[in-house]
């Protein structure tokens, strides 16, 4: 890049670096000890989770009569959240994959910790499935084996089983990525750790990197590669979770829309929770000239783009409830809309579609407790949407007399929590044992200094 | 390769692109350079040919396509017909979704391992690490000294033109090694 469009673009990095202040900045806090807000924060997390784990053992051995679930709403709380957690991950495979096909320089500050938490997402989602088969340890039935049963194979025309190849697909591919993008950050901290446990385990870890240009050429390409794989893998993946509702006759799920829809709701917020994590992450761990303002910016851009999608595609049912003239579809709708889930669609109206309006401001955009409460709300509302798409089109059905109310049970939130908890005790433990951020694909965007200081070339000549 | 080798370490990538290139052009080889991070241009600097991972790719994501396209048919179909809601045994398109995960599944893994074979990356590897830095911000390119007419006073100097930090000879091992 010439320094004529360095005046155009604001710098990816502030602070004035030399390449060897970047690495650093990123590796400085692996080898601090963790700080009381980390213990407090990790203490925190760790607890949910414990209380994720009592749950889920609770509701292992007594079996999923303890949810609220009843004869008319067959699927609610689990459903939500497992959705919930996938869409979560896109946002991750979004700005590893897509951003970088779309040549998004910007993306390196962000994109390891996008990764992770996509990892971690996922990780959640899958466990939601799972619970709600009742028996998890029969699993395994879900692929197809040879087995003594005929032998009886798994139903390929069923989107439950693409779902299941899909998220078991993304979860290997997003970790598959996630490791091959730290292949040469391993090996820097391979090289500047001391000998000890923490250099014999990057060594193992970063398979012998050296930085041989041959070798980054081929890195390249594969990473080309991946990144070319993840951005088709992401669109089937929630494209398949919306077929688990599309393919159904429920009015309110049976629609073509949902694929898109889904998406963009899935990207929708998973920006939130990147841009939640990104607001704490850069401040506690002091990476301000890294994550800088104008990566906020960005991402808040984005978001509110996709809100305004997703905020398109609520119109879009309603008008095709209103246009089809199906009286079942309307019914839902209307039944949506002022019905006794009523509370909570317009929570998801109002935090998916009138909040972020207000990102349309610069200044709000550039005012970090306005973005920080605006993206906490994006979850909320992205996770009650959900919610309403599941529980308000079951629970009043073709039939009057089947009508019935859904209210979570103490075991399920407590599972939610726990999910919570999971996600975080995970996120906090990569914060300290990994570089938060791409320190290779940092430098080589970033356009650093030139050559450091005239004091530092003549100390480095003295010494 | 001769077992003699030029160690030429620079600051800066555009030093480095600017050497490669003269290097190149004043008729000597260079065996690789190693960098901190993934420098563009450097592959057309040294001469390389692009990456073929691409083809294993490819032809990982066919396996993966076709082999589940056929087993879904066949187990569908074949070994045990199903009948689900009346709809036909052999029905391609309720058989993509799951071939296209394969596909990628297959495509993904295939290429990484592919790149670790051919770059012999493994775990337990005791890489040849020929400064630590390189990791951090230095960047090494290393030269053949093979040509009889290799003038290592006139590659030093023809080096000082892009700002290089040291040039260093070296010896290999008879593995092709840097000592």
């Amino acid at each position: 890049m010439s320094s004529g469009t360095a005046t155009l673009r604001p710098p990816l990095v502030t602070g004035d670096k030399t390449i060897s202040d970047v690495t650093n900045d990123i590796c400085a806090p692996m080898a601090r000890k963790p700080t009381a807000l980390w213990w407090a924060a990790f203490g925190l997390s760790f607890t949910a989770l414990i209380v994720g784990v009592a749950a889920v053992w609770y509701q292992i051995a007594t079996g999923i009569g303890t949810w609220g679930l009843n004869k008319t709403v067959g699927w609610a709380f689990d459903i939500t959240n497992f959705v919930f957690w996938v869409g979560i991950g896109h946002a991750g495979t979004l700005i590893s994959a897509v951003l970088f096909l779309f040549r998004q320089k910007w993306r390196t500050a962000v994109n390891r910790s996008a990764e992770a938490m996509t990892l971690f997402a996922v990780m959640c989602a899958g466990i939601f499935p799972l619970i709600h088969m009742g028996r998890p340890w029969l699993a395994f039935w879900m692929m197809p084996y040879p087995n003594t049963r005929g032998p009886l194979w798994v139903n390929f025309k069923s989107p439950l089983l693409w779902d299941v190849f899909a998220i078991s697909t993304y979860l290997a591919i997003s970790a598959v990525f996630w490791y091959v993008g730290l292949l040469p950050d391993l090996a820097t901290i391979r090289d500047r750790s001391e000998p000890g446990w923490r250099k014999r385990i990057t060594s193992i870890l970063c398979l012998g990197w050296n930085g041989s240009a041959r070798t980054w050429l081929r890195y390249e390409t594969v990473y080309l590669l991946l990144a070319g794989l993840a951005t088709p893998l992401v669109f089937s993946v929630h494209t398949i979770v919306s077929m688990d509702f599309a393919t159904a006759v429920i009015p309110g799920w049976h629609t073509t829309i949902f694929p898109p829809y889904f998406v963009a709701g899935a990207i929708f917020s998973g920006l939130a929770m990147v841009l939640t994590l990104m607001i704490i992450a850069r401040k506690v761990m002091q990476l301000e000239d890294y994550i800088t303002m104008t990566h906020i910016d960005r991402m808040c851009k984005l978001m509110m783009s996709m809100g305004c999608i997703v905020g398109l595609a609520y119109g879009t049912e309603f008008f095709t409830a209103f246009y089809s003239g199906n009286g079942y579809e309307q019914f839902v709708f209307k039944n949506r809309a002022l019905g006794p889930f009523a509370w909570a669609y317009w929570t998801m109206v109002s935090c998916n579609v009138v909040i972020p309006q207000l990102l349309w401001s610069k200044k709000l955009r550039s005012t970090l407790p306005v973005v920080f409460v605006i993206v906490i709300l994006v979850n909320v509302g992205m996770w009650f949407e959900r919610f309403v798409i599941i529980v308000t089109s079951l629970h009043r059905d073709f039939l009057p007399s089947s009508w019935a109310d859904y209210a979570p049970t103490w075991i399920e939130i407590a599972t939610f929590v726990g999910s919570f908890g999971l996600f975080f005790t995970c996120f906090l433990i990569f914060c300290r044992i990994a570089p938060v951020i791409a320190i290779a694909e940092i430098k080589g965007a970033a356009h650093l200094k030139k050559r450091p200081s005239a004091e530092s070339s003549s100390k480095e000549k003295a010494a | 390769m001769s077992d003699r080798v030029l160690l030429a370490t620079f600051e800066h990538e555009d030093d480095l692109l600017a050497a490669t290139d003269a290097v190149r052009r004043g008729g000597f080889e260079i065996v690789d350079a190693f960098t901190p991070y993934a420098v563009h241009g450097l592959e057309r600097a040294m001469g390389l040919r692009p990456s073929r991972l691409t083809w294993v790719c490819f032809l990982c994501g066919m396996t993966g396509a076709l082999g589940m396209l056929w087993f879904e048919h066949w187990t569908a179909s074949i070994d045990w017909q199903l009948d689900v809601g009346g709809k036909p045994w052999n029905s391609l398109p309720s058989d993509v979704p799951v071939a296209f995960e394969a596909a990628v599944l297959l495509a993904g893994f295939g290429s990484v391992f592919a790149l670790f074979a051919v770059s012999r990356l493994f775990p337990g590897k005791q890489p040849q690490i020929i400064d630590p830095r390189i990791t951090d911000d230095r960047f090494v390119l290393v030269i053949d000294e093979a040509n009889a007419a290799f003038d290592a006073a006139a590659v030093r100097s023809m080096l000082q033109e892009f700002h290089v930090l040291a040039v260093e000879e070296r010896v290999t091992t008879p593995g092709g090694e840097l000592q």
